[in-house]
């Protein structure tokens, strides 16, 4: 098929819309495709290809299959490392969609309230954080945890919780949970606006009808409200984990490439760069930096995967 | 009505909240103008007539090229941004208006950049600035934003370009106006509203991004103001005027551009919603 919604009311155009693709919808999509095939697609088919070869030190460069990927998954230099920041990326997740969505459900549901007085001042303001790069937001919350400053401690002595205060950025067994609670802070405002968009799409009669058949404000929401919203907290979890899966920003301005202390903080992002361009004693390795990439590519593809056959499909049934 | 204790509680809550989002930002914007003493004495206070001075603003200006920072960062958030729009709406009105074999599959095709982070295509990206010799140049950085905004953009634009009424095409086509003129002249100006959203949506990843100026424009006077800062900082770590003062540098231009343009961006997020 080759012919065109609107039908051309030039002779010349109809024989050429019928006998070839047309020149000017190739014109149209010629440049996105074109830029976007080029430093998009094809570094990722490329990095896929890289991942399965070898450079030694001439530069020279050899096939080797999957060997990459069992050195990444079995070799003591590397597994151990892999699967520290693998895990640690795990506990980012769970952090982010148990605080972070929480967080922004409530919110949400608050803002949703009818006749809200300043709901959209509320909206704009909470939203802030966001915007801004998480590069800065790493700075300004390592300065007002950092111990010199003092803010922190008397903030918390002044609610009562002045001995709970640690440098809990520095200690090991508190530095991840306090860097996703960092970034958890910053991206609150997106599962915040998407829910509250669900939100304010179910109609209004559903919720009366609900009431009137006897339903308190819990019932409403458990049994009216939250189904019709899954889809939406579908799109919310599988954004949050490609993110999460992908992050870096933070931890390097934090902690620095080495995600330190003792990589309590790594996650796959630092480990992918610090693989790829090295740091202390080792050389990076651009073709073990593209396995790297590559086995986060399948952990994404697995997550997006899992959401579209297996979230997205039976949440379809709710929608409108 | 609904019963006012309720309310007051909502209220408080959301007061409570908004005092956690911003507090730390305000605490950075104000100690930034107070002297060091003041810094550490009275963090919560704002500046006053004895503490009030610009002195790490004064440093951040003499040590590094904070001016030059933010300059390109302007030129690759701006041209990265003009060069989305313009070929996003083109791509966007081609798939949208127009049924063609492979529609449908490039369609899919584009939604592969809207999950899979370009990022993960770094290593090859970086072989191929090598090649091209674009390493240390702004032009890497716009063509990496291009390819990686390009897909949401379609998306987006695609969709809003769906409503417009098609009356409007078909009088021009019966005018024997051009596919190109009725795209340039007609259709380009009607989607501005969209394109202040597509502006939002791809501004603020561009503007704040870490990773690709780190790796394909580190040095040579190219950095972006957030790779500049993270630069800066990591060198004059124990100077709190001068660090906070570049961090206050780094929030100001976003903060000003969000507060104008907000509804904008708010409506995008909440597009579809109908109240």
């Amino acid at each position: 098929m080759t012919d065109l919604t609107a039908p051309s009311v030039h002779s010349t155009d109809v024989v050429s819309a019928r006998s070839r693709f047309p020149v000017h919808i190739a014109v149209f999509l010629a440049p996105a495709l074109a830029i976007y095939t080029l430093f998009s697609i094809y570094p990722l088919i490329d990095t896929i290809r890289l991942s399965l070869y070898a450079g030694d030190e001439t530069g020279a460069r050899s096939f080797v299959g999957l060997r990459n990927f069992y050195t990444l998954l079995t070799d003591p230099n590397w597994s151990g490392q892999f699967w520290n920041a693998f895990t640690n990326n795990l506990i980012f997740f769970a952090i982010h969609m148990v605080v972070q969505n929480g967080i922004g459900l409530g919110l949400a549901m608050l803002l949703s309230l009818p006749r809200l007085i300043g709901g959209s001042v509320y909206r704009t303001l909470i939203f802030l954080p966001t915007m801004l790069s998480v590069v800065i937001i790493g700075f300004i919350w390592q300065l007002i945890l950092n111990p010199l400053w003092g803010i922190a401690p008397s903030l918390l002595k002044a609610v009562g919780l002045g001995s709970f205060f640690g440098p809990w950025l520095g200690q090991e067994s508190t530095a991840l949970l306090t860097v996703s609670l960092i970034s958890v802070w910053q991206f609150v405002g997106i599962p915040m606006m998407l829910i509250y968009a669900a939100l304010l799409n179910i109609p209004d009669d559903l919720l009366d009808a609900a009431t009137v058949d006897g339903a308190g404000p819990f019932s409403v929401f458990w049994f009216v409200r939250l189904p019709l919203i899954l889809p939406t907290l579908g799109v919310v979890s599988i954004l949050t984990f490609v993110a999460n899966f992908n992050a870096f920003d933070l931890i390097y301005a934090i902690k620095g490439a080495l995600a330190g202390p003792n990589f309590s903080t790594d996650i796959l992002g630092t480990f992918f760069y610090r693989t790829f361009f090295g740091f202390q004693l080792q050389v990076g390795s651009p073709t073990m930096g593209a396995a790297v990439a590559t086995a986060m590519l399948v952990i994404i593809l697995i997550g997006v995967l899992i959401y579209l056959f297996g979230v997205q499909r039976r949440l379809q049934r709710h929608t409108f | 009505m609904t019963i006012r204790p309720g309310r007051i509680a909502v209220h408080i809550a959301l007061v409570l909240y908004t005092i956690l989002a911003l507090g730390p930002i305000f605490l950075i914007l104000i100690n930034a103008f107070k002297t060091r003493r003041a810094i550490f004495a009275d963090p919560l206070g704002l500046p006053n007539a004895q503490t009030l001075t610009t002195i790490g603003f004064d440093r951040v200006f003499a040590n590094s090229d904070f001016g030059l920072y933010f300059f390109n960062s302007l030129t690759v958030t701006v041209v990265s941004l003009v060069l989305i729009v313009l070929i996003g709406a083109m791509a966007a009105w081609a798939l949208t208006e127009y049924r063609f074999r492979g529609s449908t599959i490039l369609s899919l095709y584009l939604a592969i950049g809207i999950m899979v982070p370009i990022r993960l295509g770094s290593v090859s990206i970086l072989r191929m600035m090598v090649e091209l010799n674009l390493v240390n140049t702004l032009t890497a950085l716009i063509l990496v934003y291009v390819a990686q905004g390009l897909p949401l953009a379609i998306l987006i634009l695609g969709e809003f370009i769906q409503q417009i009424p098609k009356d409007l095409r078909d009088a021009a086509r019966c005018d024997g106006v051009s596919e190109y003129r009725i795209f340039f002249s007609i259709i380009l100006p009607l989607i501005s509203p969209a394109i202040a959203t597509v502006a939002v949506f791809t501004m603020v990843p561009v503007w704040n991004d870490l990773w690709f100026p780190l790796i394909l424009a580190p040095g040579d006077g190219k950095q972006t103001i957030t790779l500049g800062v993270q630069q800066f900082i990591g060198q004059y770590v124990t100077d709190w005027n001068a660090v906070l003062a570049s961090l206050t540098l780094a929030i100001a231009p976003v903060l000003v551009l969000y507060l104008l343009f907000s509804r904008y961006l708010v409506r995008g997020l909440t597009a579809g919603a109908v109240k």
